[in-house]
């Protein structure tokens, strides 16, 4: 990949214990707890979890999104940079240059009365430094890179006039036209239908490749992240409880939460009456009770888990998984009998 | 497909801006939009036209009634009536669109600055746009002549900053709601600086109400000049005046020649009306399409 980066031994971006609360009404709610991951130049990290379990929330922290009243702790570090302290200019630097984000919903995060070319145009003029026809024309190249042939038309026209699919295409043009050296990308696919999903994917990780740019790839589908990604972080209820290579996360899982994440997903060979799920509801940080998070849902709980809080260790050279029993359970949790779930699963209470 | 599309939208590039300014708004909004349109080209190009010197004074002509020299007559000092509304309408005119510019530049300007900085700031502003609100414009349009003397200037400059709340809080709360959608955070992650999303994104997608209570203060700010003039405080004798001439006929009623003070009455009544009908009807529009 291309070295645009420079050559330290130290990764790209650093997350360190990061911790997020948020202020609502009166009191402040946990979102994240002591998060820790990092990303090396180039390479794809997939962030993985239920919907509160923190996934757009660590991504808000990295973008410096974060609601207002937002407190958080701990470190993020990009190249050098301590980017929960970067302010006014330094911070604008940072977010023009250094990360680009490409968000799920494309056509709530483009301004519905400006035309796609403006859309693209406006960066390069203000933060790049360019002309007008300049721009244009790169605008024009970038929208043939991710796949959209009639460029000069699509700039001319309006978000409305585009499809889900097109749109975030245009998404991904704007978030690479800046060359940033990380992208962030919150379940770009999610909000398309499965045949665009997979394109767009390919145009993404095609246009990441090229560049040589370093992903933080959000999703809650394990399979997509399974086929992106270089790693992956499974979050659960604001914590890290699982980490390891993202193409051993489906036969190898080490926590009983991936397995059971990887047992809900329907098996196209085999007619399910009734679709497995991960009983219970999923748990967010403030109300996660006080020994494991996952254990209220977990079949293999004990006792113990129950009452201590698990640390994030290390399982051999292949990754940290925070569950007690993780040593004594590996390469049994996807066994039937052992599994955290099972297809009749009776009280999955939604 | 691509070239049609580009020859077609080419003229409805310019005729846009034209027709959507006034579709959608009945057609009462479209009858007071060219009552408008008519005062205002009355006040542009009246000076040029009028039959008779506005401020030609003879005595033996006073209270000279309606002829085909004066089509309304003479006022106390023999001057024509119809000429002196004529030339009238552009203070009448010029005034009210002084403060409504000055009032939605201020007034746009801090409800953006409250809005993108929030905190503090937004707390500040606020406060400041609630004391002003406090007190009654007129009130302090006086207050001023008091101070710096009367006329034009000193009233207009004094409504200007008594109508600024009034603008700074529909752009507050408008840009508000503007602010807080997903869209203004994307460009806020691709490194725009917050004068530019406000400037480029924010302020174009509230304009509409901007345009539409601007509106209405001109209505309003019309009112005040006039009954600032009425009561002396505002335009000066001789210039001609809408609200000058209200006061001036005064006298007029008392002795049985009352048409000075009721043409310019009628006058200012039908330019409010328009104004503010028009006003209420933006209003409306840009709320229905917000």
């Amino acid at each position: 990949m291309t070295a645009t980066h420079r050559s330290t031994d130290a990764p790209l971006l650093s997350v360190e214990d990061l911790s997020v609360e948020l202020r609502v009404g009166e009191e402040m709610r946990t979102v994240l707890k002591q998060v820790s991951f990092s990303i090396e130049a180039g390479q794809t990290v997939g962030l993985v979890g239920e919907s509160g379990s923190g996934k757009s929330m660590t991504v808000r922290a990295i973008s410096r999104l974060l609601p207002e009243g937002a407190q958080t702790s701990g470190r993020i570090g990009f190249d050098g940079l301590d980017v929960l302290d970067l302010r006014g200019e330094a911070l604008r630097k940072y977010r023009a240059s250094d990360v680009a984000m490409i968000f799920q919903d494309a056509r709530a995060h483009t301004n519905p009365v400006r035309r796609i070319g403006d859309f693209l145009t406006e960066s390069m003029i203000l933060n790049g430094k360019i002309g007008r026809k300049k721009a244009e024309q790169t605008a024009t190249e970038l929208l043939e890179a991710v796949g959209i042939h009639d460029a000069a038309r699509r700039l001319k026209q309006h978000p409305h006039e585009l499809s889900g699919g097109l749109l975030q295409r245009v998404m991904i043009a704007s978030a690479v036209a800046a060359r940033p050296r990380l992208i962030l990308a919150d379940e770009p696919t999610t909000a398309l239908d499965v045949t665009t999903q997979a394109e767009v994917m390919a145009i993404l990780k095609r246009m990441q490749q090229e560049y040589g740019m370093a992903m933080l790839f959000i999703t809650h589908d394990l399979e997509l992240a399974g086929a992106v990604c270089d790693d992956t972080v499974v979050l659960y209820a604001g914590e890290v409880v699982e980490q390891q290579q993202a193409k051993r996360l489906h036969h190898d899982p080490l926590h009983p939460y991936t397995a059971a994440l990887v047992q809900a997903r329907p098996d196209i060979n085999q007619r399910a009456d009734r679709l497995p799920s991960v009983p219970g509801h999923p748990t967010t940080a403030y109300e996660a009770p006080a020994g494991c998070a996952f254990a209220p849902r977990c079949r293999l709980a004990q006792e113990r888990c129950r009452e201590t809080k698990p640390e994030l260790v290390a399982i051999g050279d292949h990754g940290e998984s925070r569950c007690v029993r993780a040593v004594e359970l590996r390469g049994t949790l996807l066994m039937s009998g052992t599994t955290p779930l099972t297809a009749d699963t009776e009280e999955a209470a939604l | 497909m691509t070239t049609t599309s580009i020859v077609t939208q080419a003229p409805s590039k310019k005729m846009r801006p034209r027709l959507s300014f006034i579709s959608g708004i009945g057609l009462t909004g479209q009858i007071s939009f060219w009552v408008i349109i008519a005062v205002a080209l009355i006040a542009a190009v009246g000076p040029y036209i009028v039959p008779a010197d506005p401020n030609a004074v003879d005595l033996e002509y006073a209270y000279y009634p309606p002829s085909q020299w004066f089509w309304l007559g003479t006022d106390a000092s023999g001057r024509d009536i119809f000429s002196r509304l004529i030339v009238g309408s552009r203070t009448a005119l010029l005034g009210p669109l002084a403060v409504v510019a000055m009032a939605t530049v201020l007034g746009t300007v801090l409800g953006l600055v409250a809005v993108w900085f929030g905190g503090w700031v937004d707390a500040l502003i606020v406060r400041v746009i609630d004391a002003i609100f406090a007190f009654p414009g007129i009130l302090v349009a006086i207050l001023a002549t008091a101070l710096f003397g009367a006329g034009l200037p000193a009233a207009t400059i004094a409504l200007s900053i008594a109508y600024t709340p009034y603008i700074a809080r529909i752009v507050r709360s408008a840009a508000l709601r503007e602010r807080n959608l997903p869209y203004i955070s994307a460009l806020q992650v691709q490194g725009r600086h917050g004068f530019a999303i406000s400037a480029r994104h924010i302020l174009p997608n509230v304009s509409g109400l901007i345009v539409a209570n601007a509106t209405l203060c001109f209505g309003l700010a019309l009112i005040d000049l006039a009954a600032l003039s009425f009561i002396g405080f505002g335009v000066q004798p001789p210039t001609a005046d809408w609200g000058a001439m209200v006061g001036g006929g005064m006298s007029g009623i008392l002795q049985g020649e009352p048409l000075e003070a009721i043409a310019a009455s009628v006058l200012i009544v039908i330019t409010v009306a328009a104004v503010n009908t028009l006003g209420a009807r933006l209003v409306q529009r840009s709320e229905s399409r917000a």
